[in-house]
């Protein structure tokens, strides 16, 4: 009883900031303008299908790449000494104490056609014509997102038992086969937390793709964005578009999981 | 027990951020032989172990298998197996697969690896326990998965670090007697470290006694209780009075004024020495018939016997004895030749063996979660 009771704020929190506005999202989703039920939005919602599978794309793509650059870099920290890790730590979170918008606008200055970059590489006779197009909005993603897949990763991996990578040491197994066999299988909760962390907000970006990916709608994101501002705004196809994403980015997560729990099935089988 | 040297180290020194913790370790292992180095949390004790296993390289020193030069050959590819304080199992696969993983790491068969797993498993009474996760087991279950995987591997030598140290009293005595079964019927060496003094003398062949990075004696357990070398062996091993005495000349020894036979030569005439006196040893007789007359402080029952506390002079003994002599009461004691034990003068000479600060000191030895602290700090050597 007192334990339901302690729960209560959260209740209340949850309450009124989730489970009201996802109400209000489906009844916007399934009605018309008139509040009238329809399916009509989420028929509409075909044409937009393309950019589904783009913004999916861009996102897994985001999160592959910050998986490889953060898994190195946080095992690195893990086996640090202490202090050494809390200042490394500490660079990670850096960039996120500043401001998300500042930091995509710096990047879209530094990847103008007349920005910096373009500038340097000018001098040695170089150009890159890279801001508009997707990789320049996958490059703010990983930038953006980096360090939200190195934190959970590394909170799994300084947990690690140290005793334990010794006790595959002394089993004859090399530094390979001791990431293949412990390290790795023992991180996968880093990886599942850090992916999901990454993979959400990269699929529904809207600021990055439109700062650095030009002015076509490059993402669902954008789209969604279009319907609630602006012009040619609707709530009710902009509803059922968040919903279907919302739809969308569950079962990818759920995949997910089933595929890295299948491995470590498989792994424990095999190893 | 063969004769020939499977290990070997040579001169070892090693520090840790300027600290010394071993200095100039000569230790040799015999084929099929239980050796226990015992010790003190801190001594070097696991140190040792470490640098055997591979997980330390000494900075001074050579580690030698076989006779061949280990120094630079990392663990992986040791014929060693270390089963690890607190056994360090691998939390995400099963009984099974634990004791399947080195196997698996040297890609030996399926059949072979099933096999081996279920000899392992019946070697240590855990048939059945296969699919179980590791943690679901209880501490000495664990312990047994950890040892199986470490014989899996079929080691020519096997280290054990403190393996028994988390476990309680009665599952630790067990654990004791079919560790040593386990290395008769095997036939292998074990490198066993503990500072459990009574674990060493009953399961070892021989016990190397440790203090501040050095060996203090090497001898078979009989060995070192009866003749320790020092007074920090003396203490270390056993409980002991310890007192200041004169070699007066071979076999003749003096203290509290008073002159004993004794079994001991080999000293100068007149040479200091530390003389031992075991507390079972000490024969009460009436006042009169003493040869040595003192006074009852303390008395403590400890279920096989009495202990007593008698003042000699103002240093006090500790006397174990199965009649109660009640404080206050003046007793005298009797002292055979066979019951002094004589030890040349060292560093650790005044610093054990008056039993005046007697509670404090039994305190700690009667605490195991003391001697668990310990162990974690030690962990860290």
């Amino acid at each position: 009883m007192k334990k339901r009771l302690s729960a209560a704020p959260f209740a209340v929190w949850m309450g009124i900031f989730t489970v009201v506005p996802m109400a209000i999202v489906l009844w916007f989703a399934f009605t018309d303008e008139n509040g009238a039920f329809t399916l009509r939005n989420i028929a509409e919602i075909w044409q937009y299908s393309g950019t589904y599978v783009d913004s999916i794309w861009m996102g897994a793509l985001a999160t592959v790449i910050c998986l490889v650059l953060a898994y190195p870099l946080a095992l690195s920290i893990a086996r640090k000494a202490e202090h050494v890790q809390r200042t490394m730590v500490m660079i990670v979170m850096l960039p996120m104490w500043m401001n998300f918008l500042l930091r995509t606008y710096a990047w879209m200055s530094l990847l103008e056609e007349n920005g910096l970059i373009n500038h340097l590489l000018g001098q040695i006779g170089l150009h890159w014509s890279i801001i508009n197009t997707d990789a320049a909005v996958v490059l703010g993603m990983v930038y953006n997102f980096l360090p939200f897949m190195i934190l959970p990763l590394y909170s799994v991996m300084a947990k690690m038992d140290n005793r334990v990578i010794e006790a595959a040491q002394d089993l004859g197994s090399n530094n390979w086969q001791i990431l293949r066999r412990v390290i790795l299988p023992l991180s996968a909760p880093g990886i599942v937390s850090g992916v999901t962390m990454v993979f959400v907000p990269a699929v529904s970006t809207f600021v990055i793709s439109k700062l650095l990916g030009g002015s076509k709608y490059m993402m669902i994101g954008d789209v969604i964005e279009s319907m609630f501002m602006g012009d040619g705004c609707n709530y009710n196809v902009g509803a059922a578009l968040s919903l279907v994403l919302m739809v969308l980015m569950l079962i990818c997560m759920s995949l997910m999981r089933r595929v890295d729990n299948g491995e470590d099935e498989l792994g424990g089988m095999m190893a | 027990m063969g004769e020939n040297k499977i290990i070997e180290l040579k001169n070892i020194a090693v520090s840790f951020d300027g600290e010394p913790v071993l200095k100039n370790l000569d230790l040799s292992i015999s084929d099929g032989e239980f050796v226990t180095l015992l010790g003190p949390s801190g001594c070097g004790k696991t140190t040792t172990l470490r640098i055997i296993g591979g997980f330390v390289e000494p900075d001074e020193g050579d580690v030698f298998f076989d006779g061949k030069r280990v120094n630079d050959l990392p663990a992986h590819k040791r014929t060693v197996n270390t089963i690890f304080q607190r056994y360090a199992l691998f939390p995400h696969l099963n009984v099974y697969e634990n004791v399947a993983f080195g196997m698996r790491v040297q890609k030996k068969p399926n059949d072979e690896i099933k096999e081996t797993v279920a000899r392992m498993l019946k070697l240590v009474n855990l048939v059945g326990f296969e699919k179980r996760s590791v943690s679901t087991l209880s501490g000495g279950q664990q312990q047994r998965v950890a040892i199986a995987r470490a014989l899996a591997n079929n080691p020519r030598v096997l280290l054990l670090d403190e393996p028994l140290a988390a476990l309680d009293l009665k599952l630790r005595k067990d654990m004791q007697t079919e560790l040593k079964n386990i290395q008769k019927s095997l036939g292998i060496s074990f490198i066993y470290v503990t500072h459990d003094q009574e674990e060493a003398l009953s399961m070892s062949d021989t016990v190397v006694v440790m203090n501040n990075g050095e060996i203090q004696q090497i001898g078979t357990p009989q060995d070192i209780y009866n003749e320790p070398k020092n007074a920090f062996v003396a203490d270390f091993i056993g409980e002991s009075n310890i007192l200041d005495g004169v070699m007066i000349q071979d076999y003749l020894v003096e203290f509290f004024g008073r002159q004993f036979s004794c079994l001991d030569a080999g000293f100068e005439p007149n040479e200091p020495v530390d003389v031992v006196i075991r507390p079972e040893d000490i024969d009460i007789v009436e006042p009169v018939k003493g040869t040595l007359t003192g006074k009852v402080t303390n008395v403590t029952f400890k279920g096989v016997h009495y202990e007593t506390i008698v003042d000699f002079k103002g240093f006090k003994w500790l006397i174990q004895t199965t009649d109660y002599y009640p404080v206050g009461s003046v007793i005298g004691i009797v002292l055979n030749p066979e019951d002094i034990h004589i030890m040349k003068k060292s560093e650790y000479s005044g610093m054990f063996g008056d039993y005046s600060s007697y509670s404090e000191e039994f305190d700690e030895l009667g605490d195991p979660e003391a001697g668990l602290a310990e162990d974690a700090g030690e962990g860290e050597e």
